[in-house]
């Protein structure tokens, strides 16, 4: 199979120089590979660093040492060290997050921010809003409020509308921190139907569960984290 | 081919970028206004210039705008023909133009990027005569096209600026800018100034001018927030020189440099 995704030796810490230089490690020596159609759930207690993996894949979190390969279009990228236009054409086209929360936008309506990334694509509005409305309506949030801006929903009402943005567009590489935290069965249950349908097309799928249940349902392979060692 | 190695990892296509800076310092007497600032800019690329009052971001924006000559340094644009122009050694009449119709500047005070004794239509149709523009029902159904395009009832067209709001001000000089077609913007705290629920319609109607339009444009903000929203990259400045640079969020993310720790970890959670 064709891997999508390669991490090499990545290393990630924090100084925090206004805390008296106080420096900590939280990832070190992860080397691992994803490939079309698997789903690898990171594995390891809270504070092992897993969020923090996510991140620094995402090139949110800049690491110290290392590289993450993924497959964009016909090209190999390194998004360590890669420049921000590059970074961000990868993250339109091919690299898809879904944080634990939304960043509402003032004034979008809900069905907007969930068709932008498709629209970014040069997808033309009506499709990207009928996709849109497919993924609010599976994930049960009520018509009345796709037309509102997402600022004055409830928690979980915001992290719905950010798990519908996610899926929007069919990026081949995933990236879920708790996508299923904190819903109810109805919600997760429909929540697992995406993953599902994303890995079966395709997707190279990087997840962090908590529930049990759910990462037994959906990953593929476990990656086994464990504390950095302290430099 | 279907493993992933470092070794085939592509090269980075080379771009021409729309600005390249170089080295760009402008000193006052003694004092420094901005020192060493080299950075390049792409097309649609928008940057955010951010930093405390004093830090030397105004100063920076004026050089680059040439509306303030550096001490040393060197800004390249790269003009409609293609060609990588210095922007100090261009004649004044060709210098004008561009800046009058490739480039845009969205002052803070509307006032300074109004002439506040003519209709709002003459303010946006201005720039179309500088371009040459003469048909008089033409010009008028651009400024009505702009003025829908920034939310600005048509029917206001024959008003005074000075009758306007602050944020219909804000948004009237920014139709003025955008309709000459400009592929660069500067713009100086756009949102400072305007109470926030008009702050908030401003920045999503940039936002979203920004993207159809596909400009580049370098924005001067202390407000990380607005930064966030709207710019792809950052400069984070102080005492006149850049200490940090990079993609928007990892900057704000994960500062690097003890200064952006300190500003980053100020901002107030609404």
């Amino acid at each position: 199979m064709t891997e999508l995704l390669r991490i090499i030796d990545l290393e990630k810490g924090f100084t925090l120089h206004n805390q008296g230089g106080t420096r900590f490690e939280v990832l070190n020596n992860v080397n691992f590979a994803i490939e079309a159609g698997e789903c690898v759930a990171l594995d390891g207690p809270s504070g092992v660093g897993k969020s923090t993996l996510m991140r620094a894949i995402y090139a949110n979190y800049m690491p110290q040492a290392g590289h993450v390969l993924i497959r964009h279009d016909a090209q190999i990228v390194d998004m360590v060290g890669a420049p921000p236009r590059l970074v961000l054409e990868v993250r339109r086209k091919t690299l898809g997050y879904v944080s634990q929360f939304l960043r509402a936008v003032p004034r979008v309506s809900a069905l907007d921010v969930v068709a932008e990334p498709l629209r970014a694509l040069g997808t033309d509005i009506e499709t990207a809003r009928q996709r849109a409305a497919d993924l609010l309506q599976r994930l049960n949030i009520p018509e009345r409020l796709w037309k509102l801006a997402p600022a004055t929903f409830s928690g979980g009402e915001q992290q719905r509308v950010n798990i519908a943005r996610g899926f929007a567009a069919p990026y081949p590489v995933l990236l879920l921190d708790e996508p299923t935290a904190s819903l109810d069965a109805t919600n997760r249950s429909a929540v697992q139907g995406l993953i599902e349908e994303a890995r079966k097309r395709g997707a190279a799928i990087l997840g962090i569960f908590h529930d049990r249940e759910v990462r037994e349902a959906l990953a593929t392979r476990l990656y086994p984290m464990q504390t950095a060692e302290t430099a | 081919m279907s493993r992933l190695d470092l070794a085939d990892v592509s090269p980075i296509a080379e771009e021409a970028p729309l600005l390249d800076v170089q080295g760009l310092t402008k000193l006052y007497g003694g004092r420094v206004g901005c020192e060493d600032v080299s950075f390049q800019l792409w097309p649609g690329e928008v940057l955010g210039v951010v930093g405390e009052s004093g830090s030397g971001k105004t100063t920076l924006l004026n050089c680059l705008a040439a509306r303030l000559e550096p001490t040393s340094g060197t800004i390249h644009y790269r003009m409609r023909d293609g060609e990588m122009a210095d922007i100090f050694a261009l004649s004044e009449p060709r210098r004008r133009l561009l800046t009058r119709t490739d480039w845009g500047f969205v002052h803070q005070n509307p006032r300074d990027g109004l002439r506040l004794s003519v209709s709002a239509g003459a303010n946006v149709g201005e720039r179309l005569m500088a371009v040459g523009a003469r048909h008089y029902g033409a010009i008028r159904a651009a400024a009505t096209d702009w003025l829908d395009k920034v939310e600005i009832e048509t029917q206001r067209i024959d008003d005074l600026p000075r009758d306007f709001s602050g944020g219909m001000q804000q948004r009237l000089q920014i139709a003025r800018n955008l309709v000459s077609n400009p592929r660069l913007v500067f713009m100086d705290e756009p949102t400072g100034g305007l109470d926030v629920s008009v702050q908030a319609r401003l920045l999503d109607l940039l936002r979203g001018l920004v993207r159809d339009l596909g400009l580049a444009a370098v924005i001067v903000t202390h407000d990380l927030g607005v930064a966030r929203l709207l710019a792809h990259r950052l400069m984070v400045m102080r005492g006149g020189e850049v200490v940090e640079s990079g993609l928007t969020d990892q900057v704000l993310d994960d500062p690097q440099h003890p200064y952006t720790q300190l500003l980053a970890s100020a901002i107030l959670q609404a």
